[in-house]
């Protein structure tokens, strides 16, 4: 490999600076501010695990998250007041991601010999029987507490640092999302560098050859199902990942969380940034999370300011540009925001 | 010589057609093997039987001594069995090099630990990867355009380039269907030239072809295929004399 020019270590040293300032940039236009920095850090992670088993294996899954569901439950009946249990982080986070992955062979097993229009249609009825048993496991015995969902659960503490207390360090205001703020960035960080690792290997080659040809890819030696489960697997891992994550900063899940609409969201993010590249897959996700609440904070003070009265309900018009938008994107840039090079060639050589 | 693989009262059908019946023959190690016969005589689907894609109705597959019947095509192409396809069934949106390095998948071993950890082992393997995909585009001719889009060869380069792809998987057996199919004379020249060098190198080859001067020039031994069933076998020159052949291709003669 050759060596990075020093443009590349001085543009990496500028962004990893500005990551770093900027929840306390964020915390000044108020703390609301670093908490849907927060949230959009943890969509990158669901993007960047659904990624894997939409960009790179093809397999359309419209369920995914439900992945995030069976994170944030695990995490949050071993952490909480619920069971009584209070477990470690560092015991829950990875089991809760173990036990998404093992979901993820659970849905893809039956799901394997499916392609296209079918499989997402059992993916999206997959991700509604586990919010659904999230709703009904209440009784006979309680053990998701229903639709109340569960409260109080364990912020992450390591020995006494705990991340949800307000400290002050050498002057500046560390405030419970801030220090969740770092946690997510290294957190992502690292899927971000299984996830290009994985791109460039020999088991995200065989992905692509399932992508394209699975037929071809068999005749070639790959083991497409096993391959197939896989990509589920540790796309699912990520999404439990995620979703422990979630418990703990949100302190409260219900299966409210994890309705249809929050998956169609997901792989908005993945198909508006770019199928299968992972920075614009990371761009999808950082604008659908940070443009609706852009929106929700203009919206109303321009009415206000171009009428003089709330004409239509703000809410309304955030979603309707919010809509708008997208439908625009996809209209003019149907490979995405930032398309890999394989994929704009798919897109726009067989749309002709 | 021995026998590299052996077909045993291979029959299958689709519902009430029989696309295949009762095929035995058996093909000699390093050896040229020819796969003739008219349009929908049942050449593809042996090819498809062969290599895992279809399940066969009845009968056996015997490689180097080994039951293959009915293994998924990953365990065939494992086996040493690696094959080409009449309607070229390249990864079109990956470039060439990448498609000779998807064949190299079979005889490597890194899985998600290496790939994540990029250890030495995984480094090397990956290194290794790429300079035999190299070599096998080399060896095509087509190294050239080792980082073009598949689907953007000429069609004769990619007809080489699944040539290549299956030489990849390091196999015993290469089984090419119509390896020729719209190539001019010259490119079917060199393909004849390739098709030998790939002898020498010890590998046995499976050819169906309609061509043929090619076909009668390359093979030492052929098999005629007509509505499933097989209605010669010998070497080029006994076959071309075989009345049953002259008949499937050129009609009965009528009583004058």
């Amino acid at each position: 490999m050759s060596r990075a020019p020093a443009r590349v270590w001085l543009g990496t040293l500028l962004i990893a600076f500005a990551l770093l300032a900027l929840p306390f940039a964020l915390a000044y236009a108020g703390t609301a501010w670093v908490r849907i920095a927060n949230f959009a850090i943890l969509y990158v992670m669901l993007a960047l695990g659904l990624n894997i088993v939409v960009g790179f294996a093809g397999l359309l899954d419209l369920g995914y998250i439900a992945f995030y569901a069976v994170g944030a439950y695990v995490y949050a009946l071993l952490a909480s007041a619920h069971f009584d249990l209070h477990l470690p982080f560092w015991i829950t986070l990875p089991l809760g991601a173990a036990i998404a992955a093992l979901f993820g062979v659970l849905l893809g097993a039956p799901t394997l010999k499916l392609r296209g229009d079918y499989l997402a249609i059992v993916t999206l009825g997959f991700g509604e029987i586990v919010r659904i048993f999230l709703v009904n496991l209440a009784r006979p015995v309680n053990i998701t507490n229903g639709p109340q969902g569960v409260t109080r659960i364990d912020p992450f503490s390591l020995g006494g640092f705990d991340f949800s207390r307000r400290e002050t360090l050498l002057g500046l205001d560390f405030t419970g999302p801030i220090k969740y703020y770092y946690l997510l960035l290294a957190a992502t960080l690292v899927v971000i560098v299984i996830n290009v690792r994985l791109q460039n290997s020999r088991v995200g080659r065989a992905w692509e050859a399932i992508r394209e040809d699975e037929v071809a890819a068999r005749a070639m030696g790959i083991n497409t199902r096993n391959l197939k489960l896989l990509a589920f697997a540790m796309g699912a891992s990520f999404g439990g990942l995620a979703g422990g994550m979630f418990s703990a900063i949100q302190g409260f899940i219900s299966p409210e969380s994890f309705v249809l609409v929050e998956s169609i969201m997901v792989v908005a993010m993945v198909v508006l940034g770019g199928m299968g590249n992972i920075w614009g897959v990371i761009l999808g996700a950082l604008l659908l999370s940070f443009v609706p609440e852009v929106l929700r904070w203009t919206v109303a003070p321009l009415q206000e300011a171009l009428f003089g009265r709330q004409l239509v309900d703000p809410e309304v018009i955030r979603m309707l540009i919010f809509g708008l938008a997208l439908v625009l994107i996809m209209l003019y840039r149907p490979a995405g925001l930032l398309p890999s090079e394989v994929r704009r060639r798919e897109l726009t050589e067989r749309s002709v | 010589m021995s026998v590299l693989l052996e077909a045993r009262g291979v029959s299958k059908s689709f519902g009430g057609v029989h696309a295949l019946e009762q095929a035995s023959f058996a093909i000699a190690a390093g050896a040229i093997y020819g796969l003739i016969g008219p349009n929908g005589a049942g050449k593809t689907t042996l090819f498809n039987v062969l290599t895992g894609i279809y399940h066969p109705s009845a009968g056996s597959f015997h490689f180097d001594g080994r039951d293959i019947t009915g293994l998924a095509p990953d365990r065939i192409a494992a086996a040493g069995i690696a094959r080409t396809f009449q309607n070229i069934r390249l990864f079109a949106n990956l470039s060439a090099l990448e498609n000779v390095m998807i064949g190299r998948h079979v005889r490597t071993r890194a899985g998600v630990m290496g790939a994540i950890l990029r250890n030495r082992s995984t480094l090397n393997e990956e290194a290794e990867i790429e300079r035999r995909a190299m070599a096998l585009l080399d060896e095509v001719g087509i190294r050239a355009r080792a980082n073009h889009p598949a689907g953007s060869l000429p069609y004769g380069d990619q007809r080489r380039l699944e040539i290549a792809r299956a030489l990849a998987t390091e196999p015993r057996l290469l089984a090419l269907d119509e390896p020729a199919a719209g190539m001019n004379a010259t490119e079917r020249l060199a393909l004849g030239r390739l098709v030998r060098a790939i002898r020498e190198r010890g590998i046995t080859i499976l050819l169906i072809e309609h061509d043929v001067r090619l076909v009668m020039n390359l093979c030492d031994r052929l098999m005629v295929l007509d509505y499933g069933e097989k209605i010669a076998e010998g070497t080029p020159a006994e076959v071309q004399k075989d009345a049953k052949v002259i008949q499937a291709y050129l009609g009965a003669p009528r009583a004058a």
